[in-house]
C-alpha cells in the first residue's frame, strides 16, 4: 500500500508520564487521524503506551551515511567526554 | 399468591433473556470480525478489527457469564456460546449480516457501535451491579469502536466515486437491519418497567441525531427504513447465523469439553 493515497507515517510512543516519546515503527494511513488510530492498534494493543506521537515520514531529515565517517567517526577516540575519570565518594547516593 | 410467582419468575426469564441479547449481539459481531482477520485492505486494518472482535469477545464472556448465572442452571458463559443451537440464540439480525465489502463492514460497524454506545452509556445505572460494571468498562471500548467506524464512513463516503458507491450499497443492506435494535418487545418490557433494563426505544432520538452527524459527513443520505421478518430477538434468525455457529462451534461439538 505504497500509493500516495496510504503514505508512511512514523510512529513514535511514550511509555508511560515523564518517559519521552520513543520511534516503534511506522504506519500507512491517508490522514493524521487514521495515522493514530493504525498506530494505536499496531502498537499500543499491549499497554505498551499512554501518548502517541506519529509524523508524516517525509518530514523527517535523516543524515547521510556518506557523511557518517566526518560526522560521528571523530567522537571515537574522545572517551574523556565521558564522566568516568573521577571517583564518586562512597556518601554520594543516586549517581 | 400464584400471580406473584408467576410474575416473579417472568422476571426471572427476562433477566436470562435480556442477559442472553447483550452477550449474544457481542459474540456473533465478534466472531464475523474474526472472519476478516488476515484479510483486511491493509495490515492496520486488519488489527483494528482483530482488536475491536476480542473487544467485544470479552463483552460476550462477562455477558454471557452474567447469564448463564440468572438461569440457575449450571451452564457458564462457554456452554452457552457453543452449546446452544441456531433458534436459541438472541442476538440481533443486524450483527450476524455477512462482511461483504469493507465499506458494508464499516456501515454495520458504525450502526451497531453507536447504538450499542448509546445502550452502554444508560446501562451503568442499571440496579444489577454485574451488568453496570461490564457496561462500564465497555462503554471506553466501545467509544473507540464508534469513533473509528466513523472516521471511516466520512473517509468512503466523501472519498472517490467508487468507495462512496460501496459506502451507500452497505448501508442500503445493512439499515434494513436497525429497528429491531429500538424494540422493547413483550419479553423484555416487564424488566424496563422494573427499571432493571435500559428502554432502548428512548435511546433512538440521540442515535438519530448522531447518525445524522456522520450520514452528514459521509456525504450519504439516510437509507428509507424497511420491514423485515427476521426477528432476531425471539430466535428469527436469517440464514446466515447457522453457517457462523457450525464454525464457531465446530470443536466444541466435534471434540466435547475440549481443552487446551
Amino acid at each position: 500500500m505504497t500509493t500516495p493515497d496510504f503514505p508512511l507515517w512514523e510512529v513514535f510512543v511514550r511509555a508511560k508520564g515523564g518517559l519521552s516519546h520513543r520511534h516503534v515503527g511506522s504506519v500507512h494511513a491517508a490522514d493524521a487521524r487514521m495515522a493514530i488510530e493504525s498506530a494505536r492498534d499496531v502498537y499500543t494493543r499491549r499497554m505498551e503506551g499512554v501518548s502517541l506521537w506519529v509524523v508524516p515520514s517525509t518530514a523527517i531529515v535523516a543524515s547521510d551515511p556518506g557523511e557518517s565517517a566526518s560526522l560521528f567517526g571523530p567522537a571515537e577516540d574522545k572517551v574523556y567526554r565521558h564522566p568516568t575519570f573521577y571517583v564518586v565518594p562512597d556518601n554520594v547516593k543516586h549517581i | 399468591m400464584s400471580a406473584l410467582a408467576s410474575s416473579s419468575s417472568d422476571l426471572q426469564k427476562a433477566r436470562f433473556e435480556h442477559a442472553l441479547r447483550l452477550g449474544d449481539d457481542a459474540l456473533i459481531l465478534a466472531q464475523r470480525l474474526g472472519e476478516t482477520c488476515g484479510h483486511a485492505p491493509t495490515l492496520e486494518l486488519d488489527l483494528s478489527f482483530a482488536n475491536v472482535g476480542l473487544d467485544l469477545l470479552g463483552q460476550a464472556t462477562l455477558l454471557l457469564g452474567v447469564a448463564g448465572e440468572i438461569e440457575g442452571q449450571g451452564r457458564d458463559a462457554d456452554a452457552l456460546a457453543y452449546q446452544r443451537d441456531v433458534l436459541a440464540f438472541r442476538n440481533c439480525v443486524l450483527v450476524e449480516q455477512p462482511n461483504g465489502d469493507f465499506a458494508r463492514l464499516i456501515a454495520r460497524q458504525f450502526l451497531f457501535s453507536s447504538w450499542q454506545l448509546a445502550l452502554f452509556q444508560k446501562m451503568e445505572a442499571l440496579p444489577d451491579e454485574r451488568l453496570s460494571a461490564i457496561a462500564a468498562k465497555a462503554v471506553k471500548e466501545v467509544t473507540y469502536h464508534e469513533r473509528l467506524a466513523a472516521s471511516w464512513m466520512a473517509r468512503l463516503g466523501d472519498g472517490t466515486e467508487e468507495s462512496h458507491k460501496r459506502l451507500v450499497d452497505g448501508l442500503a443492506w445493512s439499515f434494513r437491519f436497525v429497528e429491531e435494535l429500538f424494540e422493547v418487545d413483550a419479553t423484555i418490557a416487564p424488566l424496563v418497567a422494573a427499571g432493571e433494563a435500559v428502554d432502548v426505544s428512548k435511546l433512538r432520538p440521540e442515535w438519530d441525531a448522531r447518525v445524522a452527524q456522520v450520514f452528514a459527513e459521509a456525504k450519504v443520505a439516510r437509507p428509507k427504513p424497511m420491514r423485515v421478518v427476521m426477528h432476531g430477538r425471539t430466535g428469527r434468525h436469517g440464514e446466515h447465523l447457522g453457517h457462523i455457529l457450525s464454525e464457531l462451534q465446530f470443536l466444541q461439538r466435534a471434540y466435547p469439553g475440549a481443552t487446551w
